[in-house]
């Protein structure tokens, strides 16, 4: 018998008997409150992870500080590539490239604002996962439009099968004592640019 | 090298750490309270972890209802397994990724290594992972010539500390700054030079090391937290990076994963991934959560392999208390709030699973080789109270006393024990009466003799003395 098989079988004879399990009761929130301000909570959580925020597109050239070169999703609107850096799109670039690199401008997939989770789904504007993880700073441009209060309202706006990174705050460890140190491995600077509409 | 280099350096491995895995609980257990830098270090670390996810769970008001939920998904899982195994494996084949299955550790080892030489290699860079610790991967790959380099912070510590992970969530939580800075300057190749014991120093010296090995690794080994069978996704919930490092860079990636782990849908995450980050690392999310489903042109690796692991999992299945086990998301809540963990540490238990889920886990996983772990536990409940799944372990515990070989003494004990904690007053007095009756050996942490009907129980073995306080009223205070 093979291991699938087997397995599966042994499984089935585990099971003999145990009938089904009742459904699963669905009484958690799915949203918060509608007075909260998800804005306002939005930029409170991210301060509180040291991530840097930013406000309309005219912040982008602050918010890439003296970043030379900076590696771009080839969809990036050109509107975005604002300021004197070199903007790259990444045509399949090596990784030694992306080490060369000093910061990634990309824009995201929802947000949201109870657990300041941004999150990538290789949608628009958001390219590969490589590019986002080898250049020590991220900056994050997040369309009002695309915040939500709660990891509820966020998960139907990703694209399931679509390779994911949730991104709550920079890299950071706790590995020793417990104290949390800001960037391991992971971009050590994370800056967010919150736009209209 | 730092300036003393010269100097002589007591062993780096603390004395816990060189128990035999296979010494009984209550053996390794008086060692290690011996320990006071153990010790010290846990209480610190345990009670930061408690008092963070205490503050972050008050912030949600559905929690309990979460844990409803979890725990009844969670079960749901149980009773449809093969069904959701065959799912998850059509899934993610769909998708581009080859699915194995392993009856064992020696199975699921072999696949991997069998996988990591088709790639062209023979070292790996891996992710944190309790089921690559479980079937003793790094030990099995060192055995046939291949290299298995841990990436995870904690993880790398306790690999060139030639030591063993102590918690779930923090491996090397019985370490303290200095203790590390040591270990780096004796055992890291590329420490720099006059590296301090700052904890961002440390973690610099860390990213360092491992960066050039992420940029040009070729196979990576990975866990998984959950596996969504609608959709046949992966999903790793980490926070240095190293994860995503190790799931992005390399052209190949090796996930072994529980059949346990598996979810019914993707929405399920809205569910888990609000109690898991909150229970473990007392975070509101935890920085990064990468979820991938077979591979993606262009993006990440080509050459997607998950292995479905059994091990024993199936025989705990069949047991129908016992396997609510099964629905452990290895937060490491209970292992926080356990008295007679924070004492005794991970290395007592002798086993992969620590602390209270060890307890009821081990025993079942191996049978036969821990039945003295349902012991370790004084019944008191805070276990079962932060689980975020609401795994009744008291029970099992009690469930597992029941099935397990026992000397007659043994269960005249626990079934006195039953009878007392079944009315909470006469328990606390029976507590009070044990402390006092213990005072001569409280600081060797041991009791020699119970006062009857323990005493039968004590004859053979020692019995962790209970802690000064009541744990009633040391969970009463802990709890907020
Ligand atoms: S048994 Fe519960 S509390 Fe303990 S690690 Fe598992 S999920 Fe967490």
């Amino acid at each position: 018998m093979s291991a699938r098989e087997e397995i599966l079988e042994r499984m089935r004879r585990a099971l003999e008997g145990a009938g089904e399990a009742p459904p699963a009761p669905r009484e958690y929130r799915r949203a918060l409150d509608p007075e909260v301000d998800i804005v306002e909570l939005l930029i409170d959580r991210l301060v509180d992870y040291k991530a840097n925020v930013h406000h309309g597109l005219d912040a982008i050239p602050e918010a890439l500080g003296g970043a030379k070169r900076v590696v771009v999703p080839g969809d990036l609107p050109e509107e975005w590539q604002l300021g004197g850096a070199d903007f790259v799109p990444d045509e399949a670039l090596s990784t030694a490239d992306l080490d060369g690199m000093d910061a990634v401008l990309t824009g995201c997939a929802a947000a949201v604002a109870v657990s300041g989770t941004i999150m990538l789904d290789a949608g628009a504007a958001q390219g590969r996962r490589a590019i986002t993880l080898v250049p020590d700073h991220h900056v994050v441009v997040v369309r009002r439009d695309r915040i939500v209060g709660h990891l509820a309202e966020a998960l139907p706006m990703l694209d399931p099968t679509a390779p994911q990174t949730w991104i709550s705050g920079p890299s950071a460890t706790s590995d020793i004592e417990l104290q949390r140190v800001e960037g391991v491995h992971g971009p050590r600077r994370l800056d967010v640019v919150i736009v209209g509409p | 090298m730092s300036t003393d280099a010269e100097t002589p350096r007591a062993p780096i491995v603390p004395a816990a750490s060189l128990l035999p895995a296979d010494a009984p609980f209550p053996k390794a257990a008086k060692v290690a309270l011996g320990m006071p830098q153990l010790r010290a270090n846990l209480a610190h670390a345990t009670g930061t972890i408690r008092a963070k996810r205490a503050r972050l769970v008050d912030e949600l008001d559905d929690w309990e209802r979460l844990r409803d939920t979890a725990a009844a998904i969670k079960a749901d899982v149980q009773h449809r397994l093969p069904e959701l195994a065959v799912e998850f494996e059509r899934n993610a084949t769909a998708a581009g990724a080859t699915v194995h299955w392993a009856r064992d550790a020696r199975e699921a080892n072999e696949i991997a290594a069998r996988l990591v030489r088709e790639a062209g290699t023979d070292e790996v860079v891996k992710v944190k992972s309790m089921a690559t610790q479980e079937i003793e991967l790094n030990e099995h790959f060192e055995a046939v010539g291949l290299k298995a380099f841990e990436t995870d912070l904690a993880e790398l510590i306790v690999q060139l500390a030639e030591d063993r992970p102590s918690h779930i969530l923090v491996p090397a939580i019985h370490y303290n700054r200095t203790e590390i800075r040591d270990i780096f300057d004796q055992r890291m190749s590329d420490a720099p030079a006059g590296l301090t014991d700052d904890p961002a120093a440390l973690a610099e010296a860390a990213r360092l090391h491992l960066r050039r090995r992420f940029l040009s690794a070729k196979a990576a080994v990975s866990g998984a937290n959950f596996a969504v069978a609608e959709t046949g996704s992966l999903v790793v919930v980490e926070s240095e990076g190293n994860g995503r490092m190790c799931l992005t860079m390399p052209e190949t990636l090796i996930s072994v994963v529980g059949i346990e782990k598996l979810l019914p849908r993707f929405a399920d995450l809205e569910v888990f991934m609000q109690l898991l980050p909150r229970s473990s690392t007392g975070e509101r999310m935890n920085p990064y959560t990468s979820v991938w489903t077979g591979s993606r042109d262009g993006d990440g690796p080509k050459d997607v392999h998950v292995i479905l692991l059994d091990n024993g999992r199936t025989g705990v299945l069949a047991d129908e208390v016992g396997r609510q086990a099964l629905s452990c998301i290895r937060c490491s809540a209970c292992l926080n709030v356990c008295p007679v963990y924070e004492r005794t540490g991970g290395h007592a238990y002798g086993h992969v699973y620590p602390g209270p889920i060890g307890a009821i886990l081990a025993p079942q996983l191996e049978p036969g080789r821990h039945d003295d772990l349902p012991y370790a536990s004084s019944l008191c409940g805070a276990c079962y109270e932060v689980c975020p799944v609401k795994i009744d372990i008291p029970e099992v515990l009690v469930h597992l006393r029941q099935q397990g070989p026992h000397h007659a003494g043994e269960r005249a004990v626990m079934g006195a024990a039953k009878a007392v904690m079944a009315r909470p007053r006469l328990w606390r007095t029976a507590l009070r009466a044990a402390r006092f009756g213990s005072m001569p050996w409280r600081r060797k942490g041991f009791m020699r003799r119970l006062p009857w009907p323990g005493s039968k129980w004590t004859v053979s073995r020692d019995m962790p003395t209970p802690p000064k306080e009541d744990f009633r009223d040391w969970w009463k205070e802990r709890r907020r």
